[in-house]
């Protein structure tokens, strides 16, 4: 192995470890401590036990309402964004020309700002819903399309990127094997392509999963959370609790733990179910 | 023969057709920008003519009022400073964590994985708390906040690529008398580039877009551009659509501009992070 010279952990490690514990790890913990407490500053925190907890469950439904909507969105946006941005793959890893001009348009959305996507969203839906004499706001119901349409149109291309560069990889000789099978192009696509993008789709599941989940900038500037917070997600919910009024800080603090164990075990479990089909998979090829 | 190129014209237009599709909010925004401030949310989809044309008037309105080229100038600043900081320490870092094993290194590259799980909103009002209390609650201090904020995501992807560098070339370098700085510095940092431009893209198009972490730590003093925007709509009363939209038609230029000349590795970058991670 390489010599260990006694200065290596302070040149290398130390200077990303203390950031890293100023930015992450005293603020972790900080975190989970108030959310037992009751305080305003953190100099006044009070220790209050499980309070915080049973109050975000009994004032007034918000935070279970969110979760509804938090979980609604991610359902439909994570299904559309990953279908729309397969199909765009398969068209582009097709013979067409001009394809990196396509491929340069569809991605550009992802390089615009949340906040700034909001904004240019809010403008084009309500010229649009003008017509039927609504606007974003008017139900949550425009907010939660709005909010669909706004991540397809951000997401759908870097997935198409991902899954470009999956298929590209893919060996030649199998889909020659295929095409010399006689096999139809809706056979080569479910029986050969599909099975072996498995990790493409693990990746983009992941992404698209967790960005929506944790989606804020855009649902701040594409409605705010109106009418009346209804169309919040999770995190501007929690936002609106900690800075929307005084006093509700450690309630805040409770959801933030709560919203982190969801997706903690969101995460969990996705990574635990792709890992299990794909060792499914590698042994039934095996046998 | 004429099946397929009936087929090739069908799904050009249809790309073509989706392109449009994909600039069509932009250009509004663009156009929109043009226009007098009372006409924008009332026909936000007519071309301005002679009545409704507003020259550079939101453009002067809206620079002024969020103080837009500073805001230009701290993005700028923190996104370059962070970026640089970024590669330069979780390269090394990574670097370490993989060629040290030991309890500890495992259990820091462990840490690192579970903060990219953990939601902002969970550390939001303790970090801002904590950055006040450490006077990193300015730009500067803003550098350090993202090289730890930042540093789970890219040590993860620098360990995934430092594994691949084969141990032979390291040794080598040993043999020949290096230190471990100059090793790294000299021969395993260059191997490294290919995974440094993803690390690079990856944070600087997070950092340059992200509005919660400056808003919350250097908003009350120092606008970055999302602030800025958010700052124009926030505020009470009515909003000025005319300065609006030149705000987002300026935070949105420079970004497509800098894309078209560098997506060959902006793409590249992100499909190589996406794989490897």
């Amino acid at each position: 192995m390489i010599k260990r010279g006694k200065g290596d952990f302070i040149i290398f490690a130390l200077p990303t470890l203390i950031c890293f514990t100023v930015a992450f790890i005293i603020p972790f913990v900080m975190g989970l401590y108030l959310s037992f407490t009751s305080f305003t500053t953190v100099s006044d925190a009070t220790f209050v036990g499980l309070q915080n907890f049973i109050s975000v469950f009994k004032s007034g439904g918000d935070f279970l309402a969110s979760l509804k909507f938090t979980l609604l969105f991610t359902l439909v946006s994570v299904l559309t964004v990953n279908i729309f941005g397969f199909l765009l793959a398969l068209l582009l890893t097709s013979s067409v020309r001009g394809k990196t001009f396509y491929r340069t348009v569809f991605f550009m959305p992802n390089l615009i700002g949340g906040i700034v996507l909001g904004y240019i969203w809010q403008l084009v839906l309500n010229g649009i819903l003008k017509n039927f004499g609504v606007t974003l706001t008017t139900s949550e119901v425009y907010g939660f399309f709005g909010l669909v349409v706004l991540m397809n149109w951000q997401m759908i291309g870097y997935m198409m990127v991902i899954f470009v560069a999956g298929i590209s990889s893919l060996p030649t000789q199998m889909l020659e094997a295929a095409r010399v099978d006689g096999a139809s192009y809706l056979t080569t696509l479910l029986r050969v392509i599909l099975p072996n993008l498995k990790e493409s789709f693990t990746i983009c599941l992941f992404l698209t999963l967790t960005n929506a989940f944790k989606l804020f900038d855009q649902n701040l500037s594409l409605t705010g959370g109106a009418p009346s917070g209804k169309s919040s997600m999770l995190a501007l919910n929690i936002y609106d609790t900690f800075y929307g009024s005084v006093g509700r800080e450690g309630i805040g603090q409770a959801k933030a733990v709560i919203f982190s164990l969801i997706v903690a075990l969101v995460a969990f479990l996705q990574f635990y179910l792709t890992r299990e089909r794909g060792n499914k998979k590698w042994q039934k090829d095996k046998y | 023969m004429a099946k397929r190129q009936i087929l090739n014209l069908v799904k050009s237009l249809f790309l073509i057709f989706l392109s449009a599709l994909f600039i069509f909010p932009i250009a509004v925004i663009v156009i929109n920008s043009f226009k007098t401030r009372f006409e924008i949310s009332a026909a936000p989809f007519v071309i301005p003519n002679s009545n409704t044309f507003a020259g550079l008037e939101n453009y002067i309105t809206g620079i002024t009022e969020t103080g837009f080229l500073s805001a230009f100038f701290y993005s700028l600043f923190i996104t370059v400073f962070s970026v640089f900081a970024i590669v330069f320490f979780t390269s090394q870092t990574a670097w370490y964590i993989v060629r040290r094993k030991s309890r500890f290194t495992k259990m820091l590259y462990y840490a690192f994985v579970f903060a990219m799980v953990v939601p902002f909103q969970m550390v939001m009002f303790t970090l801002s708390k904590t950055a006040n209390f450490l006077n990193l609650d300015s730009p500067l201090g803003l550098v350090f906040i993202y090289l730890g904020f930042g540093a789970p995501l890219s040590v993860f992807l620098f360990c995934g690529f430092v594994k691949t560098v084969p141990l032979e070339i390291e040794q080598a370098a040993l043999v020949d008398g290096c230190g471990s700085v100059r090793t790294f510095f000299l021969v395993v940092f260059p191997l490294l580039k290919p995974i440094s431009t993803t690390v690079s893209v990856l944070n600087a198009m997070w950092i340059w877009n992200d509005y919660l972490l400056p808003y919350l730590i250097i908003g009350s003093e120092y606008k970055t551009i999302p602030i800025a925007v958010q700052y124009l709509r926030g505020g009470y009363g009515s909003v000025d659509m005319g300065a609006l939209m030149a705000v987002l038609t300026l935070s949105v230029i420079p970004v497509v501009v800098f894309y078209f000349f560098g997506q060959k590795f902006i793409i590249e970058g992100v499909a190589a992070g996406a794989v490897k991670g």
